[in-house]
């Protein structure tokens, strides 16, 4: 090859620092670039595509909906990422979560008391954290990659979840629909318009994980795992115990994200269950936030915009809302590029 | 007589750093001369260069009078350069001959080439068996493949980087007259080395390189070690002290037949015995790659040992406690490798005083929280006391050169006086001037009452700080004995394996 990659002595901090607003200002200079293709004037489509969301409240909590489980996920991905444990599956465990969670509600129809939304909330969290467990355990007692078994649970977790929505949990009085009963009084969570609890706890795991990643012995453990695992050895930290805690902390989040979806959205579960895609763009909500827990806050209302401009740009322009997906594959990809080119330089070799 | 090779005004830039700054040399046909210099004076930029892996960023070099360009590793073994670097270029699980074979152009038989492996290597007086593979040969041997695989292509320059680091005396003597072989035969020798009385017995003309500059050029035969390190280091050195009679406290450190698994390629330590007496040094000697990083993990505690009280820190058995468990009974440990293994290179100075340190002190990491105020008090210190030089206030530890890291990472343990300390290759790729602050705190340390064992393949080293003396080969752990029953002679031999008991399994 003519074209190598080569080390830079030193990465500029500055750089590092504007390397997601480059990649953002590319996305947009591409996303003109799809618009002008379609006849769409650029101008026009990237206004109806990132402004026109923004520009009632209504919208505004909309956004704050959507943002809610990706920061969640963000948040618990970007410690993982930053250890080295690369969790590609928090749609399945968010799924698992939401599972669990509405477990209560087809069994327990009329428990109505405040207790019955914690419960439900800590049975989010376990079914992510048992779902996430499994390729966390194949890691270290087989050292299967956690990439590929973590991804392929996502679709195992689907067909379960599918299986039971349509069997057992069905509603007998649902016209053979198929989803569960309606969640009733406090199986819910307490909202604001759109807004349910769920963003305020976002912000709170995203602050907490920031003051550990960063402040505490346990995160520091996790960066230098993640940073040189021979040091990690040498300092008395396991890498296993630090694959089980990142996989259950990301695990238990996104099952906090799922129970906080159906408990806050949905009010019930329903088969095909949309959420779960957003713990993919999880994955971009983790790197465009600098792999940094209050990061990943910007990054998911920047994330959410794209999913809200994807179905303007549907009703209004007439093009297919496949159009968010592009929008959010060609950040990652500019995202990972502006990072690999902070760290090291393109050279041009002259082929002898 | 025309000089074979002469480099002339050679820069190289590497950033913003000169590694080379207008270097000139000159090696005559049949000459053995002596690349001098401390690590990171730029010996090994220049080599690179004059072997085609780099190239100047001003200046030329001249073949027989005539101005060449070295463009790449293949031209240069078209003109006639062979090279055997430091770390060798072998495939364990290939044989010799299949080795040489790959580094050669064109078609080959490999029974042909096998008979002129076995006539080149015992006419040189460096025996290959060609049909041995790499993996079973030790560092030594493998040497003598790299060596052979440079002579078949008729050398008329070879360069030998750093050679006898992974050699017993004996081997080193062996080698030594093949070289003077090849020089009467005609073939130049440009010899990397900062061990200066190798290079007075050998060379005949040496260039000496500070900080990428040529600081001198001289007959080596006619200067003293003295005068070579003083051209090296541009300061005299000081001479580390060690009083020899001192009173030996209680055993700190014991061993009870420790052995270790088999794991890949990794060498198992066998049945090690050895008690450490508070007050004194046991150094631990042996050629690169007989166990010593195997044995230094089985101490730290970064791999568990085969019985609790195979490691007796104390008189407590702690083989199964883990690296912060024995920290915490006093002890310390500094490993070899100082990036990745002693010191994130990401993290800051502070950061890395946490690495070893959140454990063993009070307040450091309270309640899970890291006080980094304290840790940089901690840092400062250790940089301080141990002259650590560098660019900023916490600078992160890849930024800083090989000694000056290696001085904090030694620093780090010593700040806190433990009881028993472990350090493996203490001034490996260290100025001299380091290495003699490094070598005077240990020797200090143990003389406070400390247990300090030293594993090194230095043996000036070794014979500078060490009150006794142990081998170290194939995973084998010889007795430790007082350093003046050990002669040169001694040792290597227990070096390539006098001491190893046959094993049926």
């Amino acid at each position: 090859m003519p074209l190598r990659l080569e080390k830079r002595a030193e990465p500029s901090n500055t750089m590092a620092l504007f390397s997601p607003v480059i990649a953002i200002a590319l996305t947009l200079l591409f996303g003109a670039m799809v618009f002008a293709s379609r006849g769409i004037d650029p101008l026009h489509g990237l206004y109806v595509y990132f402004l026109e969301p923004l520009s009632d409240e209504w919208n505004l909590e909309k956004l704050i909906v959507k943002a809610t489980p990706l920061v969640l996920m963000g948040a618990g991905l970007a410690v993982s990422y930053r250890a080295n444990v690369w969790n590609i599956g928090v749609a399945g465990q968010l799924q698992m979560g939401a599972l669990m969670a509405g477990l209560v509600p087809v069994y327990f129809t009329s428990w109505q008391d405040p207790v019955v939304m914690p419960v439900m909330l800590a049975l989010g969290i376990l079914g992510g954290m048992a779902w996430a467990a499994i390729p966390a355990f194949l890691r270290v007692r087989f050292n299967a990659n956690e990439i590929l078994t973590s991804l392929m649970l996502v679709y195992v977790a689907d067909f379960i979840f599918d299986w039971l929505v349509r069997g057992a949990l069905r509603d007998p009085q649902g016209h053979n629909f198929p989803k569960t009963v309606n969640f009733a009084g406090w199986q819910n969570l307490p909202s604001w318009g759109d807004i349910h609890l769920g963003a305020v706890l976002a912000v709170i795991a995203a602050a907490g994980l920031a003051f550990m990643l960063f402040r505490m012995l346990k995160g520091f453990e996790l960066r230098t795992l993640g940073a040189a695992p021979r040091a990690g050895r040498f300092a008395g930290f396991s890498a296993s115990q630090s694959i089980y805690f990142c996989f259950l902390l990301a695990g238990g989040l996104a099952g906090l994200a799922g129970a906080c979806d159906v408990m806050g959205v949905g009010h019930q579960l329903q088969t095909p269950y949309a959420t779960p895609v957003y713990g993919f763009v999880a994955i971009i909500v983790a790197f465009l936030g600098r792999l940094n827990p209050v990061g990943a806050i910007v990054a998911g209302l920047l994330l959410a915009l794209t999913f809200l401009g994807g179905e303007a740009a549907q009703t209004t322009l007439h093009i297919p809302d496949k159009i968010a997906k592009v929008f959010q594959g060609v950040l990652l990809f500019f995202v990972l590029a502006c990072d690999t080119l902070v760290l090291y330089r393109i050279k041009w070799e002259a082929r002898k | 007589m025309v000089d074979l090779l002469a480099a002339k005004n050679i820069v190289k830039i590497f950033g913003t750093l000169r590694a080379n700054d207008d270097v000139s040399l000159s090696v005559k046909q049949g000459e053995i001369h002596a690349l001098l210099g401390e690590n990171g004076a730029g010996k090994s930029t220049l080599v690179k260069m004059i072997y085609g892996a780099l190239q100047p960023s001003s200046g030329h070099f001249e073949w027989l009078g005539k101005q060449i360009a070295i463009e790449s590793p293949s031209a240069a073994r078209a003109l006639g350069v062979g090279m055997v670097f430091q770390h060798f270029s072998l495939f364990e699980a290939l044989t010799a001959a299949e080795n040489i074979a790959l580094a050669l152009p064109g078609k080959f038989d490999v029974n042909t080439l096998s008979e002129r492996v076995r006539k080149l290597s015992a006419d040189y007086g460096l025996p290959v068996d060609p049909a041995a593979s790499i993996a079973d040969l030790s560092v030594g041997q493998r040497q003598r493949v790299e060596i052979v695989r440079c002579l078949l292509q008729n050398p008329k320059l070879l360069i030998l980087d750093e050679p006898t680091s992974v050699l017993t005396p004996q081997e080193a003597d062996q080698l030594f007259i093949t070289l003077r072989r090849l020089a009467a035969e005609g073939c130049a020798v440009l010899y990397i080395s900062h061990r200066l009385e190798e290079v007075r017995q050998l060379c005949s003309a040496a260039t000496v390189l500070r900080h990428g500059k040529v600081v001198a050029a001289c007959d080596p035969r006619k200067e003293t070690p003295a005068s070579l390190a003083r051209m090296m280091v541009g300061t005299d050195v000081e001479a580390v002290h060690a009083t020899i009679n001192h009173h030996l406290g209680p055993v700190r450190l014991a061993l009870n037949a420790l052995s270790t698994k088999a794991d890949g390629f990794a060498v198992a330590m066998k049945n090690a015995m050895l008690e450490v007496r508070g007050g004194e040094v046991v150094a631990i000697a042996g050629v690169a790659g007989n166990g010593q990083s195997e044995f230094f993990d089985a101490l730290s505690g970064e791999t568990a040992a085969n019985r609790a009280d195979a490691v007796m820190m104390d008189g407590v058995p702690c083989g199964f406690e883990n690296i912060t468990r024995r920290r915490k009974r006093g002890a310390a440990f500094v490993p070899e490798e100082r990036l990745g293994h002693a010191a994130v290179p990401a993290f800051a100075l502070s950061n890395n005083t946490v690495l070893t340190r959140h454990a063993v002190d009070e307040g450091l990491a309270k309640r899970g929280v890291i006080n980094l105020s304290m840790a940089m008090r901690i840092a400062g210190k250790v940089i301080a006391a141990y002259d650590v030089r560098k660019g900023k206030p916490d600078p992160e530890a890849r930024s800083l050169s090989g000694g000056n890291l290696q001085k904090f990472t030694v620093g780090r343990e010593l700040e806190r006086r433990p009881g028993i300390l472990v350090v493996n290759q203490p001034t490996w790729g260290v100025d001299a001037g380091a290495a003699a602050t490094i070598r005077q705190a240990l020797i200090d340390l143990a003389r406070s009452g400390s247990a300090v064992v030293v594993i090194s393949q230095d043996l000036d080293e070794i014979f500078e700080i060490a009150d006794r003396i142990a081998v170290i080969s194939r995973g084998q752990l010889s007795r430790a004995e007082p350093k003046n029953t050990w002669t040169l002679e001694k040792i290597g031999l227990a070096m390539a394996g006098a001491h190893e008991v046959a094993h049926a399994a």
